[in-house]
């Protein structure tokens, strides 16, 4: 596991995400709440992009009929089948211990820290004034 | 001590609603039964002539299949070898068009059960008779019974005039619920719809056929409407739906339940470990294939050995000989199917009258 530079935070705006390529592996990283989280771009079942999955509350219900929603844009749901899978830790809806999408820690940094290293960032200038979301893969 | 063996699903018949009902119906109804020649009300979906209706060896001399309590005894309990059984009317008072005509017809049957088979063997118990046609009056009818311990559960047609998990019918499973009383959804027909959901078949044997999908609709019906999370004691039989259709049933369910469930959010569970939980199913018939690694596939394909129901439909004639047990049941099954199950299932049902 290395630590990626993967974008200024600035590229991703919140309800947004960016696909990135980290080893071969192409990875999704999601802005939603003010915060970034990134999973593998694959949904466990068939394979489908989950950039594409539409993004939406965590939805339960008490009783036929009334409709309970909490962590507005949190929940992923697959493009292809809608399948439902947790944006912070890749669990899905359904089966949340045996199928899951993988996911990776985030962490948000400013280019003065970054500066210190070390990081796999080839592909990206960093500037001390701006901040980036790393992704550990 | 003898062999605990409970019949979970046999059919005496009403003789007539003018000569059999007669003495149990009220004035008005006594009035209009006669003066209106009101009598052989036999459900569309069993006329009692047909052969399925009844076994050769199960027809009295006169009369229909199972209308003589004798004739039932000796075939139910001395030839078939059960210990108990749950009677199952299936009569027109489910399917007439007049709610009040319904509850006056299903009050009576329910009455006559009560003195003419429940009260002369004590091995007998039965399902409720209710109008569904007006669920205030089902419930009105399942309150008047709910004293009664020999009534163990409520008898619906597998196709009446709506879903049966609509919150239409809450009413009814609310008081199913209450007084432990199952829902049992039995093959019949009110003729509403056509049997087929794509219209009418040509064929008997085709109607016969497509009930198993009225039952996997209604299945279907009472778990996405909620109605076991909301009556979470609710218990449901199926009863003369064939079984073995039930896997493929349990893995499409469950398929689809994964990528839809946001339609349905109270379904909390995967609908395969919700029919574990609320639905049995009686094992006449069974209708898998004829070797014992197809019939262990289907029950291990199921998950549950507590689904299973021991019945032999009399006197409908589903097989012949005097085992109702279809074959190549592993023998785990069989014993639970004849005792445990259906204690759990009808709790109600107490082995001493």
């Amino acid at each position: 596991m290395a630590r990626h530079i993967v974008a200024r935070t600035t590229e991703i705006p919140d309800g947004r995400n960016k696909v990135v390529e980290i080893d071969g592996r192409d990875i999704v990283v999601f802005h939603v709440n003010g915060a970034f989280f990134a999973l593998l771009n694959r949904c466990p079942h068939e394979g489908a992009p989950l950039d594409k999955a539409a993004c939406v509350a965590r939805l339960t219900s008490p009783e036929p009929g009334v409709y309970q929603r909490s962590r507005v844009g949190e929940l992923l749901r697959c493009p292809w089948h809608g399948w439902e899978f947790d944006m912070r830790n890749g669990q899905s809806w359904f089966d949340p211990k045996r199928v899951k999408v993988r996911s990776y820690p985030v962490a948000v940094e400013s280019g003065e820290e970054l500066a210190k290293g070390p990081y796999v960032a080839e592909t990206f200038p960093v500037h001390v004034e701006d901040s980036y979301v790393i992704v550990e893969a | 001590m003898p062999v605990t063996r409970i019949d979970c699903d046999i059919h005496p018949a009403v003789g007539g609603t003018r000569t059999t009902l007669l003495p149990y119906l009220d004035d008005h109804w006594k009035e209009q039964v006669v003066s209106r020649a009101i009598d052989g009300l036999d459900l569309n979906s069993y006329p009692p002539t047909m052969p399925l209706s009844g076994r050769p060896d199960w027809r009295p001399d006169s009369g229909k299949p199972g209308s003589d309590l004798g004739m039932v005894q000796r075939g139910a309990f001395e030839q078939l070898g059960a210990s108990h059984a749950i009677c199952n009317v299936l009569y027109g008072a489910q399917a007439v068009y007049d709610p009040y005509m319904a509850s006056a017809f299903c009050k009576a049957i329910n009455d006559w059960m009560a003195a003419e088979w429940l009260s002369r063997d004590s091995r007998l118990r039965a399902s409720i008779v209710v109008p569904l046609q007006a669920p205030e009056l089902a419930v009105e009818e399942i309150e008047r019974r709910a004293g009664d311990p020999r009534f163990v559960s409520i008898l619906v047609l597998a196709q009446g005039e709506m879903l049966l998990g609509r919150r239409h019918y809450w009413p009814v499973l609310k008081a199913a619920e209450k007084h432990r009383l199952p829902l049992a959804i039995h093959a019949g027909s009110a003729y509403r719809f056509a049997p087929s959901s794509i219209g009418w078949p040509s064929h008997r044997y085709e109607y016969y056929f497509v009930e198993a999908q009225a039952f996997q609709a209604q299945l279907l019906s009472l778990i996405y409407e909620g109605a076991f999370g909301k009556f979470p004691g609710l218990k449901v039989v199926l009863m003369e739906s064939g079984v073995s259709w039930l896997p493929a049933f349990m893995w499409r369910a469950n398929k689809t339940w994964r990528g839809v469930r946001v339609e349905v959010p109270w379904v909390e569970r995967e609908p395969a470990a919700i029919i574990r939980d609320h639905v049995r199913v009686t094992m006449q018939p069974f209708d898998a294939p004829d070797d014992a690694t197809s019939v262990e596939d289907i029950i291990d394909q199921i998950g549950s050995d507590k689904m299973f129901l021991f019945a032999s439909d009399y006197p409908h004639w589903q097989f012949d000989g005097d085992d109702p047990i279809p074959p190549h049941l592993p023998a785990h099954i069989v014993d639970k199917m004849c005792a445990e199950n259906p204690l759990e299932t009808f709790p109600r049902l107490k082995l001493a009258a």
